[in-house]
């Protein structure tokens, strides 16, 4: 996984952004992670019979291959739907800017390599509108440092160690957990109101 | 000792072990799945060549897909969804109540009354609403589908502490306030997405009044707020509402365990008195544009800022409504009760009291959909069934989402405008291009039987 990420920035300041809107249902009733970049933001990009919004940014020619968003307050709120991530990055997002996230949104985002940044009010607004300017949509992102570059200015955004780490390493959680196997059989031996519920078939 | 939030209490009773960067390993004493949510997470574990850590701690639901007039999936995929659910549960040996199972329902409606959830556990599950547990003195949270292969295999999360928000409402409500309009009047105050990255503890006496159905509304809509959990300290109902149920015989707690301590001290406080709060409707698409209604739409000039102006113009597009326009007399096309919020027979029998010995408006469709099979076999018991079908309601006889968020085929069309007992008003939430308006059982019930949105008091004062 890179601790870079440069490209272009496209700005969509619409405040709540729900998972319904990044990924709506008709494209959820799937068993697989994959074919979800069509319907990622689907209602916002195409019409009903399919032809494209102009309106939306990432159909301008000059947006088109963004992989950096700078969004809106409370982006990701709602459902925890999962797809909404794994669509956001099949569409070619590899981080979005913002000022706060919905929590299950943020959590699911550093499992799939999604980075996302957090920044003040000021700063997204600085941004929003360097996103919006064909001379200075190029940003680049480094993780490790926590900074955004975007027209020669230096921003630093936050991010917890956990998700940091998960960005550059993109280790597997699941497998990194059970090597403390041991410490949850010691808790379990330990705490018996954990493990006395059996579900009735 | 110093003094801990209740929040506390069940994070570090749940704590396996700190990791690094800070985040917690935490137990989860319980798990639900869904049909939809889950099917990546089995073939993750099974792409990995790992187990199911502790089977008996996982329940299986079909809920979202399903249809209601029906017993089955509306169309191939969600057939595909339910099939695939029941193959993985059975390969896994994890419980499922699927269709035609009498303790079938949505998953928020099921555990509770089924007795598995009880003060001081940790829930997890993969839909947002599971902060509905905060109800019981639990702690409940909706988690994605990475996360929910994480529990199969181990049975923990990685969990990153919240901060703490306290939210007091104080004093007795008017006539026609229900919980609904107590949880929108919180979001309508402190604004969706302002709890982001806290836990959110409701306490005071309006809070403390509510039944376990009203608790369980406040804290399933919390997530709105964008609190990832949602708590009311467990007391004397509590304890009583975990008696005499399915898996009652599987807990031990003590109700003063499950409280925050006197002095415990919060990151945030929100104080709000329970006399100002008046029966809300949502006329936006995001859960905190609401008004009590009575009230005139806002307009431009109202908004501070001009990102706030847009955002306004914006929703009242998509709505099809116009600044300064009164909320009260909106026409509906239809009315839905159902959903994880507000399906419980408490909801059924308010939403029932209004409708008896009255019937719904011409070209109203008006959909009842219980939040679970037992839910519904104790409605018809009681007559329930009877006044919403003679009232013109359909009376659905498969329980689910439904509608809430419209995965099956019960949709609003293009451009229709619902009165919905739901929890969500966003974008397409209830079908492409569909007008959610939020509002209690009853107003829903009041706006079916006028045709528009009213004031549900108005109904009560002639039964009077």
């Amino acid at each position: 996984m890179a601790t870079i990420i440069s490209g272009k920035a496209a700005a969509f300041a619409q405040p709540n952004v729900d998972t319904d809107v990044i990924m709506p249902k008709r494209f959820l009733k799937t068993i697989t992670r994959e074919g979800l970049a069509d319907g990622t933001f689907a209602d916002l990009r195409f019409t009903e019979s399919g032809e494209k919004r102009p309106e939306f940014v990432l159909n301008s020619a000059d947006w088109r291959d963004a992989s950096i968003l700078v969004v809106g307050d409370n982006f990701g709120c709602g459902s925890s739907r999962e797809h909404a991530v794994w669509g956001l990055r099949q569409l070619g997002v590899d981080a979005i800017i913002g000022t706060d996230f919905g929590g299950i949104f943020y959590d699911n985002a550093r499992k799939n390599g999604l980075a996302l940044l957090i920044v003040s009010k000021a700063v997204r607004n600085k941004l929003l509108a360097f996103a919006g300017d064909l001379e200075t949509l190029q940003f680049n992102i480094d993780i490790a440092a926590k900074t955004i570059k975007a027209a020669t200015q230096i921003f630093e955004f936050e991010m917890g160690q956990t998700c940091q780490t998960a960005l550059i390493e993109g280790k597997d959680e699941t497998f990194d957990t059970l090597k403390l196997a041991h410490k949850i059989r010691a808790f379990e031996s330990a705490n018996p109101n954990a493990t006395r519920l059996i579900v009735n078939k | 000792m110093t003094a801990r939030t209740l929040y506390d209490k069940l994070v570090d009773a749940h704590k396996v072990c700190d990791l690094p960067g800070g985040d917690l390993l935490v137990y989860v004493d319980f798990h639900i799945m869904n049909e939809y949510t889950s099917p990546q997470a089995f073939s993750g574990l099974e792409a990995k060549g790992l187990k199911v850590w502790r089977p008996g701690a996982h329940l299986s639901v079909v809920d979202h897909v399903n249809g209601t007039r029906r017993r089955e999936g509306p169309d191939e995929a969600s057939k595909l969804l339910i099939s695939n659910l029941t193959k993985n549960c059975d390969k896994h040996d994890i419980a499922l109540y699927g269709l035609g199972d009498p303790r079938q329902g949505i998953e928020h409606v099921v555990v509770p009354e089924q007795g598995l959830v009880a003060p001081g556990m940790l829930i997890a599950c993969g839909d947002s609403h599971t902060t509905t547990y905060g109800a019981y003195g639990a702690l409940g949270f909706g988690i994605g589908t990475s996360e929910v292969e994480h529990v199969l295999a181990s049975q923990t999360l990685r969990y990153q502490r919240l901060k703490s928000m306290r939210v007091i409402v104080d004093g007795g409500t008017a006539p026609g306030v229900t919980a609904k309009d107590i949880i929108m009047q919180v979001i309508k105050t402190v604004g969706a997405g302002a709890a982001n990255g806290y836990a959110v503890e409701f306490a005071g006496s309006t809070i403390t009044a509510q039944d376990m159905a009203g608790r369980m509304t406040i804290c399933n809509m919390a997530v709105e707020l964008g609190a990832r959990a949602a708590l009311i300290a467990a007391d004397a109902l509590t304890e009583a509402a975990c008696r005499n149920k399915a898996h009652s015989g599987s807990h031990r707690f003590s109700v003063s365990d499950w409280t925050s301590d006197a002095d415990a001290s919060f990151d945030r406080e929100v104080v709000i008195n329970g006399a100002d709060i008046s029966p809300l409707v949502s006329w936006g698409t995001s859960p905190d544009q609401t008004l009590p209604i009575g009230s005139n739409l806002p307009s431009e000039v109202d908004m501070a800022t001009p990102a706030a102006k847009q955002a306004l113009t914006r929703s009242l597009g998509y709505m099809g409504l116009h600044e300064g326009q009164p909320l009260k007399g909106l026409q509906i096309d239809m009315a839905f009760i159902g959903s994880c919020t507000n399906s419980r027979i408490e909801d059924l029998r308010a939403a029932a009291k209004i409708l008896a010995g009255r019937k719904i408006a011409d070209g109203v469709t008006a959909l009842i959909v219980p939040g679970s099979t037992a839910t519904r076999i104790r409605a018809e018991a009681e007559g329930l069934d009877k006044i919403f079908s003679t009232a013109g309601f359909e009376w659905r006889p498969e329980s689910g989402c439904s509608m809430c968020l419209a995965m099956n085929d019960d949709v609003a069309m293009d451009g229709e405008r619902v009165a919905s007992s739901t929890n969500r008003n966003f974008e397409g939430r209830q079908g492409r291009g569909a007008r959610t308006h939020l509002m209690s059982p009853a107003m829903v019930a009041a706006a079916a039987i006028a045709g528009h949105i009213t004031d549900v008091r108005d109904f009560a004062e002639k039964e009077g």
